[in-house]
């Protein structure tokens, strides 16, 4: 299973990426793996800014349900339109095509407290 | 927890292993959806050892399977199989089965790993007033359902027996593999066609090999426990724990096909159930489409328009074969007609389906 380096990533199996003044947050390769193929992502948050505690979406995949956490406080942005049409994108791309929302954090400086890959690697070989 | 004989057989497959109705089960191997559309298309293989297994037989063992179970017995005759299930005495059902007549005068009930303490129990003390001679080979039995339009083609090669030419829900004993005795029946889960096999722990391994030679062809894969459902559901077969338990009776739950009120048939429940027929169903059980976008899961709420509570979803969720979100509900009867608009209550939100036939999988 592969972690990029170049991201962080939260407890609850999602990752985040800084991209010049963008953040995008996507779920991990481990996640994707737990779901099994997703079949509809239901992001009703757009416009809120939300703690990290609170659920910014769901992501349903055939047999589960699973509720979606921003790594940090942050403003939800945008939701990724193209997985209206083919969420299956998140099952092959996870970090790539696959992201699920961009957001604007609260305060940056909450990013540096997220994980790096391989602390997370460590988390899920627990 | 328990486990089949096939644990490690699963493992080197790679499957995700979870727990299961008390054992440790494959759920899933290269991916659920992928799974389910092999079994309607191609052929795949359930190892469904975890079901129990009971032997009923002797003079009395009509008396008593016809006094507990729901469907009639009377009509059965060696190599014949019929779905039925035990009411419990209060209006719900104890479990649902698969019985067999194997020989005269001698049955096999086949039911839920979940429930084979629970229905032992149950057998056992009604017949104390039958004196059947009554068997629970349960931890014997290994069990593989290999289903698919390819499956009979494929397990043709391992008998002499014409097992392509033997019609829907019958069995016969065979030599299979080059193991004798071996119990095959055509009945599954999956509403793909095929065949389960029923052999001895001892056999297992041979059994497993055999199958997976003879598929190779065919492309035969190993499927998990999820696909099961997904299939099941999308023929929108019962499943005990979800369309019926112990608080529901088989009139309800849209099983009245296997509810025989006949005059040589008293049965526990019988009276119960012609008096819920003569005052009308205040509820049932009915499959839904969603409209809106959404899975529903078992124990969400079904609404009317209003947000007022007129049902519970008991199984949901996206069809692999039909592309859709689906789900069955018991709902009160005013809204249980084919083409009613109800609301499945997810996340707070009121989304709509429509009531609509079973099975929900037509077919190509």
């Amino acid at each position: 299973m592969n972690f990029p380096k170049n991201l962080k990533y939260s407890k609850d199996h999602e990752w985040l990426r800084v991209d010049g003044d963008d953040y995008y947050v996507g779920i991990t390769a481990y996640a994707v793996d737990q779901l099994g193929d997703i079949v509809f992502l239901d992001i009703p948050s757009v416009g809120e800014s939300l703690t990290s505690e609170e659920p910014f979406g769901t992501v349903e995949a055939v047999k589960t349900v699973s509720d979606l956490f921003l790594p940090v406080d942050a403003e939800v942005l945008e939701f990724n339109e193209e997985l209206d049409a083919d969420p299956g994108i998140v099952n092959a791309d996870p970090y790539g095509k696959g992201w699920i929302v961009k957001i604007r954090p609260e305060n940056p400086e909450d990013i540096e407290g997220l994980l790096t890959a391989e602390e997370y690697q460590e988390l899920i070989n627990e | 927890m328990k486990e089949t004989i096939f644990r490690a057989n699963h493992e080197k497959l790679g499957a995700k292993m979870v727990e299961f109705a008390g054992f440790y089960m494959p759920i899933q191997y290269e991916g659920l959806s992928v799974e389910h559309q092999h079994v309607r298309k191609k052929v795949g293989v359930f190892d469904v050892s975890h079901m129990g297994e009971f032997i009923v037989k002797g003079t009395n063992a009509l008396p008593l399977l016809q006094y507990i179970t729901s469907n009639d017995v009377s009509k059965l005759t060696p190599g014949k199989i019929q779905y039925s299930c035990f009411p419990n005495g209060k209006g719900g059902i104890v479990d649902d089965l698969l019985l067999y007549q194997t020989a005269e005068q001698e049955y096999l009930l086949v039911v839920n790993a979940a429930n084979i303490e629970k229905d032992w129990a149950w057998i056992a003390k009604h017949n104390e007033k039958f004196g059947a001679t009554i068997e629970n080979i349960s931890e014997e039995i290994s069990l593989l359902a290999v289903q698919g339009p390819l499956a009979l083609k494929a397990m043709q090669k391992l008998t002499d027996t014409n097992i392509e030419a033997m019609e829907y829900y019958t069995s016969q004993y065979l030599t299979f593999a080059g193991v004798p005795d071996i119990l095959l029946s055509t009945t599954g889960y999956t509403g793909a066609g095929g065949c389960e096999i029923y052999f001895k722990n001892k056999d297992g391994e041979k059994i497993w090999n055999a199958v997976f030679e003879a598929g190779k062809e065919f492309d035969i894969k190993p499927i998990g426990l999820a696909a099961r459902d997904t299939l099941r559901l999308e023929m929108g077969f019962c499943l005990y724990g979800h369309e019926i338990d112990d608080t529901i009776s088989p009139i309800e739950a849209g099983l009245g096909w296997i509810t025989k009120f006949v005059d040589h048939k008293d049965f526990i429940d019988k009276d119960y159930m012609l008096q819920l027929k003569a005052n009308g169903l205040k509820r049932k059980l009915i499959g839904f489409e969603m409209i809106d976008r959404g899975i529903p899961r078992i124990d969400y709420e079904v609404c009317d328009k209003e947000g007022n509570k007129i049902g519970i979803v008991r199984s949901g969720t996206f069809g692999p074969s039909i592309n859709k979100s689906i789900g069955t509900a018991w709902i009160d009867i005013n809204f249980a007609a084919l083409d009613t608009e109800i609301y499945i209550k997810i996340r707070e939100k009121l989304l709509k389906a429509i009531v609509v036939k079973m099975p929900f999988y037509k077919g190509e």
